[in-house]
């Protein structure tokens, strides 16, 4: 084989996600009143336009959830094949030119001279202190006068490309458009317009450029943001999969049982909820840390390290925001289970477990939907305030908050290093501003309550 | 009242009681006392005879929950879980890693931390219900429809953009105020402005909305619909009855929202170096003094606890019909 695959746990636990969404998607198809809420919500406009932009950041950060380690050259005939140690993802060889042209510090987007000035030898052996031409950006340019030409050709061919699959697309989307009437394709093909129109240009002119510059270390900051997407994800995911079986377990026991169960679960909850989330998520990740660092021997590369470091950073936030969700689920199942149809089921002889599982647990399916959609952009903001603290993801884990953190201490520089600080706000704020909007058209889908209000408002 | 008050205060005990075994459990059971001697001294180079040094100089060398060595008492007395944990009920916090008292420490940084968090408070308080009861006032027209779009907009901002930009804008741009530092008395005021609207700023977009979530459903109440019959005008039912009957889920949302101010205050007063306790808490966990971050957990539940119990009091204030029983 070419290449070895390396399965970190995360991309397993995120590809298992995607699977089981997937088989929920195949479900729901199957019976209306599952498929109901969904259908609501995808004939609204907000919800088609988030999932349109949620589209490429979901893609970008699959793509990075599948890891191998590339064959290395053969030495000899007989030898048994030898792998690279460098665990790489299949975004990584996609944009393998932006990987692999490092600088050797800053400089500004679409620049082809260094940040910081350098000793120069001129062709005639004289020494002058100026900024040293980019090893890469701008490199294929042999005068700089050429490269505002030479980027809006590049810029242009771009758009061309854009506009050209813009209408392919329009073309393509026809006969969905026919199969489901009610969804709004053109509010999605209005979105994929400019989403176009910006990817384009970027990846034609990141051949060439530093397209968001580079970073302290020379890495080009396009390439860092898309990797980022990766941990955001994991982190938005991962962690309300850690948080559902406590949430949903302890919510409706409480809520079904009462008596002493329901009296120690509020007790947990009570007692978890008023530690300040922030502190009690230091002191896990905390400890956490002095675990991974005295047991070396348990993470044979970089990678798995940083891996478990992001794993356990999802189930310690998944443990400390379990408690709002098993609120919620105590209260309605109160309410469920004074209802006719709980109290039939209790005079069939039917079992607790039973009724728990088949008459409680589907009932109470839109809080938990409509929780994992409100807490995804949460998480992702979470996550760069905890890197920032030193309590986040692990330093070697390219996330928005290290970014962040990194290029926090470069704001007093004179002129200013702007650019990864804001590639990493950009990104962050379309993701989040994309999955806040949608997660609002799923609570107005699922939410009996809210339709309600909608409706007398 | 007062047997009330009493029973509230009572019901606190055991959840203190839990927040300092999950403390206990996370510090010492999790990891070993050795673990973070090893930590604190550096992985490499270590011998035994310098971790026992550390663990005797912070009192870690004795068992951790029953010792049997000594006599009496002091065979529950004696230990760590005694002298680590059950000490913090009588507010005993111990000495940092630097070796200075914490409890000193703290008396010394509630003052700077308090002039930051209140006016964030307060303020942010009134701009968001006066915001949000417009928005409700002009609900489902185009101003409602800006006015959310707005806030979600804004919560979907990270707040360290907000303390970034707004530090970069208002000291480095226009030299308004000093970047970061404090001074005690009137001068602190120049320190905390920024910081002050940065906080506001930062948590607009999530309260504001939410207070208009609770005002339009309110609005859908049979109430106003009473109200509106017998001819009142909008004004009077807004004012007079619904942001009456609103206030009950709005101090509801203001307890959780107090360990979120907490958390505002930590990022914010390590931005702006205002040595508040937000700010010791960072430096405590970027230097992993456990002593410290252990201190900080308990203080902040009980802060928490004892925040809650105010919202129980102050509810039948603005409710009638909860009575103490």
């Amino acid at each position: 084989m070419p290449f070895l695959p390396v399965f970190l746990t995360t991309d397993v636990l995120l590809w298992l996600l995607v699977c089981v969404s997937a088989g929920y998607g195949w479900y729901c198809r199957r019976h209306a009143h599952l498929a109901a809420p969904w259908v609501r919500v995808f004939q609204t406009r907000t919800a088609v336009v988030s999932v349109v932009i949620l589209t490429p950041y979901l893609l970008v950060g699959l793509a990075d959830s599948l890891h191998f380690r590339t064959r290395l050259e053969q030495v000899g005939a007989g030898s048994a094949a030898s792998y690279s140690p460098e665990v790489l993802s299949l975004l990584d060889i996609a944009a393998s030119h932006l990987r692999s042209r490092r600088e050797k510090t800053y400089s500004a987007p679409f620049a082809t001279r260094l940040y910081a000035k350098e000793q120069i030898e001129l062709a005639d052996g004289r020494q002058v202190r100026d900024f040293p031409r980019l090893q890469y950006g701008g490199a294929h340019l042999r005068d700089e006068e050429e490269r505002v030409v030479d980027m809006s050709r590049r810029a242009a061919a771009g758009l061309a490309a854009a506009a050209a699959l813009w209408i392919l697309l329009a073309w393509v989307v026809k006969p969905l458009r026919r199969r489901w009437a009610a969804v709004p394709w053109g509010a999605a093909w209005w979105t994929v317009g400019p989403l176009l129109v910006i990817a384009a240009p970027v990846l034609l002119l990141s051949e060439g450029y530093h397209v968001f510059g580079t970073d302290k270390v020379g890495q080009d900051v396009l390439y860092l943001s898309l990797k980022s997407i990766r941990t955001s994800l994991v982190i938005g995911t991962l962690t309300t999969l850690a948080m559902l079986p406590f949430g949903i377990g302890f919510g409706i026991v409480a809520g079904y049982f009462r008596g002493w169960v329901d009296d120690l679960i509020q007790y947990v909850y009570t007692t978890l909820n008023s530690i300040p989330g922030v502190l009690l998520i230091a002191a896990a990740v905390l400890m956490m840390q002095v675990y991974v660092d005295m047991r070396p021997e348990l993470f044979p590369t970089a990678a798995e390290r940083a891996d478990f470091r992001l794993l356990m950073l999802c189930g310690i936030l998944g443990v400390t925001t379990w408690t709002g969700l098993t609120r919620l689920l105590r209260g309605e199942t109160l309410k469920l289970s004074e209802l006719e149809y709980i109290q039939a089921a209790h005079a069939f002889g039917v079992s607790n477990a039973r009724i728990l599982t088949r008459h409680i647990l589907p009932n109470v399916a839109h809080i938990v939907i409509i929780t994992v959609a409100l807490e995804f952009s949460a998480l992702v903001l979470t996550e760069a305030v905890l890197s920032y603290i030193g309590v986040g993801v692990d330093p070697a884990t390219t996330s928005f908050g290290t970014m962040i953190n990194a290029a926090r201490l470069e704001m007093s520089r004179e002129p200013i290093v702007w650019w990864s600080i804001a590639a990493a706000f950009a990104f962050m704020l379309v993701l989040v501003l994309a999955a806040n909007l949608f997660a609002d058209t799923v609570r107005d889908g699922f939410d009996p309550r809210v339709r309600m209000v909608a409706i007398a408002a | 009242m007062l047997a009330y008050i009493v029973r509230r205060i009572l019901y606190a005990v055991p959840i203190l009681i839990g927040v300092n075994l999950i403390t206990f459990v996370l510090f010492f059971v999790v990891n070993t006392p050795d673990d973070m001697a090893r930590m604190q001294l550096g992985t490499r180079r270590v011998t035994p005879e310098a971790i026992e040094k550390w663990k005797g100089e912070h009192g870690y060398d004795r068992p951790l929950l029953w010792n049997a060595s000594a006599g009496g008492l002091g065979k529950a007395t004696q230990t760590v879980f005694f002298e680590k944990s059950v000490k913090l009920f009588a507010l005993e916090f111990g000495a940092a890693e630097d070796g200075r008292d914490i409890a000193n420490e703290i008396r010394a940084r509630v003052g700077p931390s308090l002039a930051l968090a209140v006016p964030v408070f307060l303020v942010g308080l009134a701009v968001n219900i006066t915001f949000a009861l417009f928005l409700a006032f002009f609900r489902a027209t185009y101003l409602d429809f800006w006015g959310v779009t707005l806030c979600v907009g804004m919560m979907s901002i990270s707040a360290l953009f907000y303390i970034i930009g707004g530090q970069y804008v208002a000291s480095k741009l226009w030299h308004l105020v000093p970047i970061s530092g404090y001074a005690g008395g009137l001068d602190a005021l120049k320190f905390v402005v920024l910081p002050v609207v940065i906080g506001v700023v930062s948590s607009f977009g999530t309260s504001a909305r939410f207070y208009r979530t609770i005002f339009v459903e309110e609005l859908t109440r049979d109430y106003v619909r009473t109200a509106r019959a017998k001819g009142l005008a909008e004004t009077s039912v807004m004012f007079g009855h619904v942001l009456r009957n609103a206030m009950i889920p709005i101090l509801t949302g203001l307890v959780v929202a107090i360990p979120a101010l907490f958390f505002g205050s930590l990022i914010t007063e390590s931005f702006f170096g205002i040595p508040g306790l937000g700010s010791y808490t960072i430096d405590a966990i970027q230097a992993q003094d456990f002593a410290v971050v252990r201190s900080m957990v308990f203080i902040g539940s009980v802060l928490y606890v004892l925040a809650l119990l105010f919202t129980d009091i102050s509810y039948t204030f603005v409710d009638p019909r909860v009575r103490f029983e």
